[in-house]
């Protein structure tokens, strides 16, 4: 697919054009930064900046933690304490790196069902969708591994139960789950591994993230009506878009410092709200807390995978069809992933022509469902494991493999969407008329 | 002669490698695959190490086996031993508690609260056989009761938590995380969890050691 059409960088300067003949990237970063922007963006579309910020601020600060941690079994406790204690301003980098998971976290999850309700995972953004879907895995696993590094109880055992669920795999689970914890309970050679592993992946996930900006900037940026930038000639995608710099990058720039403010009280005042206090008591092998609990981060996840107990009649089912390979534990941990799966897959399993969710009238009331129904999902999953709990979170579960299995293909077919407009400059023009005297709306330039 | 012949349809240079329409075997096609298996199994060779690195170490190895002295263990005491990095349960029982878990014995082998009928001890030579008390407890050293010693996992075997003793309704062990009841020979009898606490491989060293694994 053709890039939208703009203006490109042009060396001026004897050096410029010195350098652009060896190496472009000027150009590069010319044409990245100028990248014409769909001028009818919402405030949800402030997130990939937010997302951006969180991955340098866990960076930054991680790299900073590192320097007074100790990755030993015996000595990680005590050195996460003595960065709260000794350690110039220690406990505040800890407690910004802390918090910072979960405001990655909550901006991941504002993108993500961003994407979900206006149709941005459909064609032509399949990939920048997939890869977005890696970025969050990475990110889960980034999170789960850090969690476990200050070596508290409930870093201990949600590793144990974590690293349990691969030992629920049929045949080869107990020899990956030895492996996985370089012994047959985790210990120090766990600790070691995560750590090397915590430090690893945030890189990768900068990688993923440049493919991820490379794959949307080559198909252009969703909008809120899903209506494609016209790319026709350079005057008429004009009409249709600003450059991010200046426009967008200001109006980012303004949403992050509100969230900053946000943030800031938090790890000010309340640092330890989505903790567990169990974690400031040291990793004991012979004592199980109480209640085992994940990150609020993991909870909806972590509800579908406990949902499918044996006596549900689908675990049942695969249990008698498999021979009894495929049992509860396994089943709990293949619904699991499979949740995220099925997302991943939404580009080929929603079947409707109509991209943003502003005109499918049905559409609307499911996707709202599911965001209700993901925070149905969070709450159950921090609640014990008795009744009505149960029940409720396979009811809950059901419904997101529902919405992606079957209501989304389904309602591609049997939903009349409403009318869409015909340009993005046609709907902008319907929210903010144009001054009286200008013909059309001239095309800001990024000099005014 | 196959080499010539194999080579002259491709001299342009456009089409070295495939040779998809050549179906009789050629000198060459014989080469790509020596070699492609050469590459797969030398990339192989090298990866292997680099996996294999991450499996228990020798000294995580060495600790699979483990002696505990048990000469402190009193009649009526437990004590929770580390091995495999897992808690182990150790249990000295008194005469009343081996009395106790006669009774409840045979109402076991009448069938009530059966959940896990196996006697999942290791030390058996059919680990699946019932589970009755004689065929959970450690055989006793010479000169004292028999049916006087319990050594058990301390993992639930629901999620792995670590249950607690002299509790539950069964007197036994109680796992506080999601509520399973395990009798005094360990046996799963109400709550969640699908099988009774495994015995380890365990035999006496001495009257007062027991080795473990």
């Amino acid at each position: 697919m053709a890039g939208i059409p703009h203006d490109h960088y042009e060396p001026k300067t004897g050096g410029e054009k010195w350098l652009h003949s060896r190496l472009p990237i000027v150009g590069l970063l010319y044409d990245t930064i100028m990248i014409p922007t769909p001028k009818n963006l919402n405030w949800m579309w402030i997130w990939g900046i937010v997302l951006t910020f969180c991955l340098v601020l866990q960076i930054i600060t991680g790299v900073i933690l590192v320097m007074h941690y100790t990755p030993h079994a015996d000595m990680a406790f005590a050195s996460v304490e003595h960065i709260m204690r000794n350690v110039n301003g220690g406990h505040f980098l800890r407690y910004l790196h802390q918090n910072g998971a979960s405001l990655f976290f909550v901006a991941v999850y504002a993108h993500i069902f961003r994407g979900l309700y206006y149709g941005s995972y459909k064609a032509p953004r399949e990939v920048t969708w997939i890869i977005g879907m890696l970025i969050y895995l990475c990110m889960m696993g980034t999170a789960f591994m850090g969690y476990v590094l200050p070596w508290g109880q409930m870093s201990f055992w949600g590793a144990t139960v974590i690293t349990g669920l691969f030992g629920a795999i049929p045949f080869i689970g107990e020899p990956i789950q030895t492996w996985l914890l370089g012994g047959p309970a985790v210990d120090n050679a766990t600790l070691n591994r995560f750590f090397s592993l915590h430090y690893l992946l945030p890189f990768v996930i900068a990688g993923l993230v440049a493919v991820h900006i490379w794959a949307f900037h080559t198909t252009g940026n969703n909008n809120p009506t899903g209506v494609e930038v016209r790319r026709g000639s350079k005057a008429e995608a004009e009409k249709d878009t600003v450059p991010f710099w200046p426009y967008y990058v200001i109006k980012d720039l303004f949403a992050l410092a509100l969230i900053m403010a946000v943030f800031f009280a938090i790890v000010g005042f309340m640092p330890n709200y989505l903790g567990h206090p169990d974690n400031y008591i040291e990793a004991n092998p012979l004592a199980t807390p109480a209640h085992i609990v994940p990150e609020w981060y993991f909870l909806p996840f972590y509800a579908i995978l406990r949902a499918f107990t044996s006596d549900v009649w689908l675990v049942q089912l695969a249990s008698f069809v498999t021979g009894g390979i495929i049992d509860a534990k396994f089943f709990g941990v293949l619904a699991m992933f499979g949740a995220i799966i099925v997302m991943a897959m939404a580009p080929w399993l929603d079947t409707s022509s109509v991209r943003s969710g502003r005109y499918r009238p049905m559409f609307k009331w499911w996707f709202w469902l599911l965001v209700i129904d993901f925070f149905a999902l969070m709450w159950l999953g921090a609640m014990p494991a008795e009744e009505p709990y149960a029940s409720l979170s396979l009811v809950a579960s059901a419904y997101w493999f529902a919405y992606f299995l079957v209501i989304l293909p389904l309602l591609g077919v049997i939903e009349k969407p409403l009318a869409q407009p015909d340009t993005i400059e046609a709907d902008f023009d319907a929210h903010y008329p144009p001054k009286d005297d200008a013909k059309g709306a001239p095309a800001p330039t990024p000099a005014e | 002669m196959g080499f010539t012949a194999g080579l002259t349809p491709h001299s342009n240079g456009a089409n070295l490698v495939s040779h998809a329409e050549d179906h009789e075997g050629t000198r060459r096609d014989f080469l790509y695959y020596a070699a492609g298996g050469a590459g797969v199994v030398t990339t192989g060779a090298a990866v292997w190490p680099l996996i294999n690195q991450m499996n228990p170490s020798a000294d995580v190895r060495a600790l699979s086996t483990i002696r505990v002295d048990v000469s402190g263990v009193s009649p009526g005491t437990q004590i929770t031993v580390k091995w495999l990095g897992k808690p182990v349960f150790i249990r000295h029982r008194t005469e009343e508690e081996i009395q106790a878990a006669a009774e409840q014995d045979e109402r076991f082998s009448a069938g009530e609260s059966v959940i896990d009928p196996a006697a999942r001890n290791a030390n058996l030579p059919d680990p699946t056989a019932p589970a009755t008390d004689a065929n959970r407890t450690l055989t006793s050293p010479e000169g004292q009761p028999s049916e006087a010693w319990m050594v058990q996992m301390g993992v639930c075997t629901h999620l792995g938590c670590v249950p607690l003793g002299n509790a539950g309704d069964f007197g036994g062990w109680f796992c506080p995380c999601h509520g399973s009841h395990y009798d005094l020979a360990g046996r799963i009898r109400k709550g969640p969890a699908p099988q009774n606490l495994p015995v380890p491989p365990a035999e006496w060293v001495d009257d007062s050691t027991i080795l473990l694994g």
